[in-house]
């Protein structure tokens, strides 16, 4: 699959094609981080401690800007139990405890290229997370084909959340700042000194006001979301895409890029960054062993 | 030996009666089911024999060996002379182990103790000679008297108003012991006039229905048993044992209306039973024998769990809210295949419930049951079947009565949204809405409240109403109809049901994030503009975004309070408490036509 991606790609322009390897980097370090930090999980660690794991991780590895903080949710902090406002999204002092869901949730810099994942897992068997994750697989499915059909964003939400709950469970993605499901991410310009602001870096949001800016002119927006301002075909660009299911206490999330073309080949127009990601094995081995 | 059986083993199919001589007396004791299978030995209270048991007796013996046996002084037991001294725990402790290693004297008992049954079933559970002979204890309606001391003690050293309160409150239900320390007096009344009228008493205060219980021995055996109320009460609460810790899993079964124990005595028990699993059960004093399905039910699965590790380490988990009370109880839910019905599905099968979920979509009740076991429901079924179909009921009442047993919580949910005008709404339309809304209502209440009623150990009927019942409108002039009608339906039932032990709430949940306004029928529009209404509703709906989890609970809670009309969300309460006090104002408001 992996290397259908890099053909399809390598027929685009040869510095799109680049951009794109440099995203696909950044991302597969990011998911190799993540599977390394949850490898490291063991009762009693703290979402804190969870986090810092992540931070350290990259920096060691050149990460030195960020679209956003690594965050870490243990238990029904996975499935936002109680959110109000959005200081509760950041790491606090929840021990993590056997049978346990967590979310890792990062977004480094890496070499001016920007990734945004989430990756779910249990400490131990959880068999409720497990079904959850089996289920984001048609949500992957939709959200690409119906990309591709360019119907607006907001339908496409809407039919997002219609299939979680028929599903039977509960749409998490809306406690996201305004509701998001995705929002675009793009190339990073690299300072020297690169600050955050309540964990967001601030380059990053440069660009995506910037994005807003432009958008709000020509009647788009770098949000994904289930209000008017996202009532409107897919932009071209890259798109971090985060569906989160929730169900009674327990949830689950991928996040990954969805690159968005102006081509006119459907097969082009849209397609998932990668295709050799962990949850994506995951439903490969899944379906195999079925 | 049938020759020699009394009255109540009389009753029993198969028993095979035994004595067992200890310290100078005999036993009458009576086994039922194979011998090979766990022993389960159930011990009578006060005042009882063995025969309070024999519905529960009876239940059991088709999966356990089933031992009951007169205490000492009761039913066809010899009594002890003199009877001063002859009751004290330390005798029957001896009675208990000398029963015991008769019975099964190779494999450990699983002691169940009702009343003073399970006072003495606390005493063997945490004396020191009974380690290796006991395999579980479930206790119901009777507290370890050491435990007891210990909280009457912990409350007098600090009488803060609450602990006043406990203390004051058990110390009213507590009148009968103090009469049962006078001297001759409570003899007299018992052989006397007590005695005749006690059966009767049973009947009307106690709900115990009538039949071949209490027996005739009664007489006698309140006489004798007075002395264990002298023998032991004094001594143990003045000077309780300190080491009173049980050394086996316990299982606490506490009846919510028991004129006699308060609920508090248990509080902070888990410090003396380590290894404790609460049941909650809205009945009276005399569970084994106003509630014996449930009782079995839960005996069973204790009992089994503890034979079997693997399903034990299942039960490891957390217990969720409610799980006490609905721990293995059978739910049947209507409109399970999604919104409210789904999330109550999901809340049931968290506390352990068995779950029914019925929808007239078969893919979505297939999925809520398939969910429901993966949040804990013990079992869970799905059933496609449309609530307005009379005969389609009627079935569906008989292959859940045969396949799954009698219904202990009925929630009839399904419900379906219908908005316009009354001059616009035709009579399909009406008719459609109030099939659905209030004959299926109609239809699971009396044919599955009928099922419940004619069992007679209680249960519960939930109905989906809403605030629109209380909330007049010019915009849902017939789905208001038929809420009102369940309303009221749920009020008349309920009143019908009281004297059954079966109660009926009426939940009104308001404006709650559901797909019934996507399935809404929209009336005087064409199909287009309903479309976009519907669209524009659900919108507005997931503005507001109450959770249909939190109806769930509110669901639960109903339940376990058994409340009358229960509103949920904000404007919903806020509706009910202005229809109210200031109805003019609704009928103001009721006026305006919201634009969609």
């Amino acid at each position: 699959m992996a290397g259908d991606t890099r053909q399809r790609t390598a027929r685009h322009s040869g510095r799109l094609c680049a951009d794109l390897n440099g995203f696909r980097e950044v991302q597969r370090l990011s998911y190799e981080c993540a599977e390394a930090v949850a490898a490291r999980l063991r009762p009693g660690v703290t979402e804190r401690e969870a986090a810092r794991m992540q931070r350290e991780w990259l920096r060691e590895r050149g990460v030195r800007d960020w679209f956003h903080l690594p965050f870490a949710w243990f238990g029904d902090r996975t499935a936002f139990a109680n959110f109000r406002i959005p200081l509760q999204f950041f790491p606090t002092n929840r021990r993590l405890e056997p049978g346990m869901p967590f979310i890792l949730d990062m977004a480094p810099v890496y070499k001016g290229f920007s990734a945004d994942i989430g990756y779910s897992g249990s400490l131990g068997l959880n068999p409720v997370q497990d079904r959850l994750m089996a289920d984001l697989q048609a949500h992957r499915a939709l959200i690409l084909e119906q990309v591709r059909e360019r119907r607006s964003l907001r339908e496409i939400y809407e039919d997002v959340e219609r299939l979680m709950n028929r599903q039977g469970y509960a749409n998490r993605h809306r406690a996201y700042p305004f509701g998001v499901i995705a929002h675009k991410i793009d190339r990073v310009r690299e300072r020297r000194w690169s600050p955050t602001v309540f964990g967001f870096g601030t380059q990053s949001l440069k660009g995506l006001a910037g994005d807003a800016l432009h958008g709000h002119r020509e009647g788009w927006s770098p949000l994904w979301s289930p209000y008017h301002f996202s009532d409107h075909p897919p932009q071209p660009g890259l798109w971090a895409v985060e569906p989160h299911l929730g169900f009674r206490g327990t949830g689950a999330k991928f996040e990954e890029i969805l690159v968005v073309t102006d081509s006119r080949d459907p097969e082009e127009s849209a397609f998932w960054l990668d295709d050799d990601l962990p949850h994506v094995r995951r439903w490969a081995e899944e379906e195999k062993a079925a | 030996m049938s020759g020699m059986s009394g009255a109540g083993a009389a009753e029993l199919a198969g028993a095979r009666e035994r004595w067992v001589r200890t310290g100078g007396i005999e036993l009458c004791v009576v086994e039922l089911g194979e011998k090979g299978r766990p022993t389960v030995l159930l011990v009578h209270g006060y005042p009882d024999s063995k025969e309070v048991w024999t519905e529960v007796a009876e239940r059991l013996a088709t999966r356990f060996h089933v031992v009951l046996y007169d205490v000492r002084g009761h039913g066809r037991s010899t009594a002890p002379q003199p009877l001063r001294g002859g009751f004290t725990l330390e005798k029957l402790t001896d009675d208990f182990l000398a029963v015991a290693d008769a019975v099964s004297p190779d494999r450990p008992v699983h002691l169940v103790g009702h009343d003073w049954g399970s006072v003495q079933g606390w005493e063997f559970a945490t004396v020191g000679r009974t380690e290796g002979r006991i395999a579980s204890f479930t206790s119901m309606s009777g507290p370890s008297l050491d435990h007891f001391g210990h909280w009457i003690k912990k409350r007098m050293a600090r009488p803060t108003p609450r602990a006043a309160a406990q203390l004051l409150g058990q110390g009213a239900k507590s009148w009968y012991v103090y009469m049962l320390h006078t001297p001759v007096l409570p003899e007299l009344a018992w052989r006397g006039p007590l005695g005749k009228r006690w059966p009767a008493m049973l009947q009307r205060v106690e709900k115990v229905p009538a039949g071949s219980y209490p027996t005739a021995s009664l007489p006698s055996d309140a006489a004798h048993g007075a002395w264990l109320y002298r023998d032991n009460v004094r001594p143990r609460l003045r000077r309780p044992r300190a080491d009173a810790y049980a050394h086996v899993p316990v299982q606490l079964i506490t009846p919510t209306g028991d004129a006699f124990l308060s609920e508090r005595l248990y509080d902070g028990l888990e410090r003396w039973a380590p290894d404790l699993l609460r049941r909650t059960l809205p009945a009276k004093h005399w569970i084994p024998r106003t509630r014996p399905d449930q009782l079995a039910s839960w005996i069973a699965d204790f009992v089994s769990a503890r034979e079997e590790p693997t399903s034990r380490a299942l039960g490891q988990k957390a217990p969720a809210k409610y799980a006490d009370r609905f721990g293995g109880q059978l739910v049947l839910i209507t409109g399970a295949a999604s919104g409210i019905g789904r999330a109550t599905a999901f809340a049931f099968a968290e506390a352990g419930a068995r779950v029914v979920a019925v929808d007239r979509d078969a893919e979505g009740a297939a999925r809520t049951a398939d969910m429901a076991r993966l949040v804990g429901a013990r079992e869970a079924w799905a059933e496609c079947v449309d609530v307005s179909d009379e005969q389609a009921m009627e079935k569906l009442a008989v292959k859940v009565a045969a396949e799954y047993g009698i219904v202990d919580v009925l929630v009839n949910n399904a419900g379906i949204g219908l908005s316009g005008s009354f001059l616009d709404t035709t009579a399909e339309d009406w008719k459609k809405v109030l099939d659905v809304n209030l004959w299926g209502v109609i239809h699971g209440c009396r044919i599955f409240g009928r099922q419940m009623a004619e069992r007679g150990q209680g249960g519960h009927i939930v109905n989906t109403a809403s605030a629109a019942a209380y909330l007049p409108s010019r915009t849902l002039p017939a789905y208001s109809t038929s809420k009102a009608a369940v309303l009221m339906l749920s009020e008349c039932l309920r009143a019908e049901l009281a004297s059954k032990s079966i109660g009926v709430s009426a939940i009104c949940p308001g404006i709650v994030n559901t797909n019934i306004t996507a399935t809404s029928r929209f009336a005087g529009v064409d199909e287009a503009e309903e479309r976009r209404r519907q669209e524009r509703s659900s919108r507005l709906y997931g503005l507001r975004n109450f959770p249909p989890e939190k109806v769930a609970d509110a669901i639960l809670r109903a339940v376990v309070r058994n409340e009358a009309v229960v509103p949920v969300t904000p404007e919903s309460k806020g509706a009910l408490w202005m229809s109210r006090f200031t109805p003019r104002v609704l009928r103001r408001i009721a006026r305006l036509e919201p634009r969609l």
